[in-house]
């Protein structure tokens, strides 16, 4: 189970999208679990095969708690009758086989995982049953209980009519129909109460462990807005920039001259990131924030990073966030411009040491060589980490997201 | 088109970006971004589906007149007839 932040205690494991035997590339999604940002994807690191499932879906399972082993492919427990369609057909229930790590394998560094719990016996022309096994969790494919989580129908309130009393795709179906649209998960996805008290766990720990200093500057835009409505003259709205996307742009240049604002602090100190991979703190409606990361910010092209940006914001307000964006951002990024106020004072995102925060873009008036003009301007500001960097360095790097907004044709 | 098919047309795409607003008791003049909490991203989006589904571009030169439901609908509706 991934740590999607210093918050975050034990996930839900909701659904595997692969099956023992699959073979899985880097990236690739392999499950899906629920936890207080919503239902989060969770992709493999490495290239394999799926050797066994150890958490069952619907179990809940403290952070560190291994899911899956992947492996050469050469000890392959299998628990499924066979891989299952992706087709929404309906499967049968699975066959449990007990887990026994074979004598001289690596011992995997974690605590042995717990044993299945009994489910009914391999498939075959079995009586159509209503019954649930006793203490266990109702028998349903993976593409049912995909189907279970859009409808918003808990399982454990179902009988099945499929083989062994397993919940299938015409069960769900009727339930939906039947259960009054209040009891159907919010359509975000995500729990107001468990984001609020995630949000208080990590802000505490940030106000408690990080002395933070802060720094703020204005910026003059003149350059950076008359090159975006050049730009996007001629552009359709699918087509168009944003202002944002050329603070995050402008914001990871200059990260990744300043290095000691772009990584993360943990029991050993601090740790520099490889890469800038920029958070960008998204305001849920509804309530809520959360701040996934832009992978590799500083490489992607403007047109790039503002379609990437629409499809986290919009991944973000509906479910389907992948886990490395959730736990990966080497600093955040916070517009409340929007919003309407001059200067964010931002608290960092632990184990992260840096926040920068972008307020409202206004026509101010601005000292202009030897005159006064009328100028669109943001106040720009950083919070980092005393443990780690002065003043000093946070000035130089807010100056350097100034210069690099004062060349926006190069971002 | 008469307004009031334009007029759920643009609700709809207003509440596929904004499932939160209750559609039926909107009051058009009122402000898209101070009384419904729209950002610049969700106004982008609306105006990609506006482009996408009624085929008018609205350039980011007259952003300043879409301030209400009701602005919008007065700039799209000459618009809709060509």
């Amino acid at each position: 189970m991934p740590s999607l932040g210093a918050d975050m205690e034990a996930g839900t494991l909701v659904e595997w999208q692969v099956a023992p035997g699959d073979r899985v590339e880097k990236g690739q999604i392999i499950a899906v679990v629920e936890t207080a940002k919503g239902a989060i994807d969770v992709e493999v690191f490495e290239d394999g095969v799926v050797e066994e499932c150890y958490v069952e879906p619907d179990t809940k399972v403290p952070v560190g708690t291994p899911l899956a082993r992947i492996g050469s492919g050469e000890r392959v427990i299998v628990e499924r009758p066979g891989p299952v369609p992706e087709t929404g057909a309906e499967t049968e229930p699975a066959a449990a086989e007990a887990a026994i790590p074979e004598p001289g394998a690596v011992p995997p560094p974690f605590p042995e995982p717990p044993p299945f719990p009994e489910l009914p016996p391999a498939p075959g022309p079995a009586p159509v049953s209503t019954s649930v096994p006793e203490g266990g969790r109702a028998p349903a494919s993976p593409a049912v209980r995909r189907r279970a989580r859009e409808l918003g129908v808990s399982l454990d309130t179902l009988s099945g009519s499929g083989p062994g009393g397993a919940i299938v795709l015409r069960d769900l179906d009727r339930a939906a129909s039947d259960e009054p649209i209040s009891e159907r998960l919010p359509a975000g996805g995500f729990d107001r109460d468990e984001m609020r008290q995630a949000i208080a766990a990590s802000m505490s720990r940030a106000k408690r462990e990080i002395p933070h200093y802060y720094l703020a500057t204005t910026l003059d835009l003149h350059a950076a807005e008359r090159w975006l409505a050049d730009y996007n003259q001629d552009r359709p709205p699918a087509a168009r920039l944003l202002m944002a996307a050329l603070f995050m742009k402008a914001t990871a240049r200059a990260l990744s001259r300043y290095p000691d604002l772009n990584g993360h602090y943990d029991k050993q100190g601090f740790h520099p990131a490889e890469r800038v991979d920029l958070g960008m703190a998204i305001h849920l409606r509804g309530g809520g924030l959360i701040a996934p990361a832009l992978r590799n910010t500083e490489a992607l092209a403007l047109p790039a990073l503002m379609s990437r940006l629409q499809d986290l914001v919009q991944r973000a307000r509906s479910g389907g966030l992948r886990a490395s964006e959730l736990s990966s951002a080497s600093a955040t990024v916070t517009a409340l411009g929007e919003r309407g106020v001059d200067t964010v004072y931002g608290v960092i995102h632990p184990p992260q040491v840096a926040m920068v925060g972008f307020g409202s873009m206004r026509r101010r008036p601005l000292a202009v060589d030897e005159m006064l003009a009328i100028r669109p301007a943001v106040n720009v500001s950083l919070a980092a980490d005393h443990r780690v960097c002065d003043g000093h360095l946070g000035a130089l790097f807010l100056n350097e997201i100034d210069a690099q907004l004062q060349h926006p044709e190069a971002l | 088109m008469n307004r009031e098919q334009l007029r759920a047309i643009v609700l709809e795409e207003l509440s596929a970006i904004a499932p939160d607003i209750d559609i039926t008791h909107l009051d058009d003049r009122a402000r898209l971004r101070d009384e419904y909490d729209l950002d610049s991203m969700d106004a982008l989006n609306l105006l990609t589906a506006v482009h996408q589904r009624l085929g008018v571009n609205i350039p980011e030169s007259d952003y300043a007149r879409m301030q209400s439901l009701q602005a919008l609908l007065d700039y799209l509706e000459p618009r809709m007839k060509r």
